[in-house]
């Protein structure tokens, strides 16, 4: 195999608006694939609090779950969640070879069953805080 | 490397046909095609409104002085009814400028030489209608290759991946030719492969994915839809079967593939790439799992 060339990346994100519904999918895919990583880190940083004693865990989680940003946050958090495991059995479909011809309405569909979940999620997460 | 970087600066190019200069018999041919041209558009243009495309061509010559800075040529070209981008730019080549350079021959979509990126998608330059696209129509080299001159991209690399899957039959123990015996595929067999023999090695699928941009070595979409063609072909024997799954398992192979669907939707002979290629992924897969 020959190696004439070295081709960049740059142009072809240039060219977002160009892109199609795969596309979008792929790119959804890697960016909520690695929130959810960084999200576990998180997620370690705070269970580990216990480890002081159940005062500073419960004062941990009351501390946080009294910020308004880490509500919003939290909608957050379950949008890129349900829209990977959604997408995520989308792609498991594709490695199956089921539905490849509509891919773009799978994907499409995805993307407003995440919406609703998100929307409906709202007013639990809410709940009780103060901006 | 990549040349879509720049940025152009439009140039209008002298739509004058006195400015060429000395007539030879092909340029004085080209003045009548072209007198023909205005004829029949001012015939029209009592019923037509805005008979005339306005296409802007990348331009590009390492050897001219001027044309060493990429840019965008304005060609006002007029329409007609079945007008494809390749007429067009032929039309701007014959008319305007006899140095705007790109490939074409069959104009039927079969030899697979005029793909071009026309309107941010990639095309061929001779299915592809101008009624269909939006004005003004932007006519760009392939991207992610190398840009020779013009609208003329360097193929090498494309054809050194065609070539790496072997892509022909291959059958030692083929029926005795003196007793007039063939060599039979059952029907069902030539309709699966069939999609796959469409292919006419134009690049555009290669063009526009994503990770082969990225990564040189990976085979692309079309060199592993030439391999599916002869991996599903039951004419040829499981061990040259095994053979080209195990160029295709390889690091750079079908698993490079992550289902963007890029190639699919450029392929203009509607070749199902991702299919094929997600369905060599799943041989690979059954000829390495062993439950013991
Ligand atoms: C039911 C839940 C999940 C499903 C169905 C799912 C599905 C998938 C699938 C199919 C892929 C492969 C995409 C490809 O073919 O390129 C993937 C990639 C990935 N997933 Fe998930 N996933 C789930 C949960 C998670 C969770 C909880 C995390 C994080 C802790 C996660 C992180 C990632 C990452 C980082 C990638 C790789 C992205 C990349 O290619 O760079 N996933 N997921
Ligand atoms: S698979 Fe389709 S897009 Fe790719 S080279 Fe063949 S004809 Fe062109
Ligand atoms: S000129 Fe042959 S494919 Fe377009």
């Amino acid at each position: 195999m020959s190696q004439s060339y070295n081709r960049g990346l740059i142009e072809d994100f240039g060219r977002w608006k160009e892109f199609s519904a795969g596309m979008w999918a792929w790119i959804f895919h890697k960016f909520t694939g690695w929130m959810l990583i960084g999200y576990l880190f998180t997620h370690i940083a705070v269970l580990s609090s216990a480890l002081t004693g159940p005062e500073a865990y419960t004062n941990t989680i009351q501390g946080l779950e009294s910020l308004f940003i880490i509500r919003v946050l939290e909608v957050g958090l379950l949008a890129v969640a349900v829209f990977h495991i959604l997408n995520g059995l989308r792609l498991l479909m594709v490695d199956l070879g089921i539905g490849l011809d509509t891919q773009d309405k799978s994907f499409y569909a995805s993307l407003v069953l995440t919406a609703i979940i998100t929307v409906a999620s709202v007013p639990t997460f809410m709940d009780g805080v103060t901006i | 490397m990549s040349t879509q970087q720049q940025k152009p600066n439009t140039q209008e190019t002298p739509e004058d046909p006195e400015m060429k200069g000395a007539e030879s018999p092909q340029q004085e041919r080209l003045k009548e095609k072209e007198s023909d041209m205005v004829d029949e558009t001012s015939v029209d243009e009592s019923e037509l409104e805005g008979d005339t495309v306005l296409i802007k061509v990348f331009r590009y010559d390492p050897e001219v002085a001027d044309k060493q800075e990429p840019r965008f040529d304005d060609f006002h070209v007029p329409f007609k009814k079945g007008m494809t981008v390749l007429d067009a730019v032929m039309y701007a080549r014959d008319t305007y400028d006899s140095s705007l350079t790109f490939r074409h021959s069959c104009r039927q979509a079969v030899c697979g030489s005029d793909a071009f990126f026309v309107n941010g998608k990639q095309r061929l330059g001779c299915k592809t209608q101008i009624s269909e696209l939006e004005h003004p129509v932007r006519i760009e080299p392939l991207p992610h290759q190398e840009v020779v001159k013009d609208l003329v991209v360097d193929m090498d690399h494309f054809y050194d991946q065609m070539h790496t899957v072997e892509p022909y039959f291959q059958n030692e123990d083929t029926p005795d030719a003196s007793d007039l015996e063939e060599q039979r595929q059952t029907r069902e067999n030539r309709e699966k492969v069939k999609m796959s023999t469409r292919c006419i090695w134009c690049g555009a699928c290669m063009s526009s994915c994503n990770i082969a941009a990225g990564d040189n070595e990976y085979l692309g979409p079309a060199a592993i839809n030439k391999a599916y063609r002869f991996a599903m072909d039951n004419r040829e024997g499981e061990e040259i079967k095994e053979h080209r799954l195990r160029i295709l398992e390889q690091e750079h192979g079908v698993w490079r593939c992550q289902t963007q669907f890029s190639c699919t939707e450029v392929c203009p002979k509607d070749i199902p790439l991702t299919e094929h290629i997600q369905e060599l992924k799943r041989e690979a897969v059954k000829k390495n799992l062993k439950f013991w």
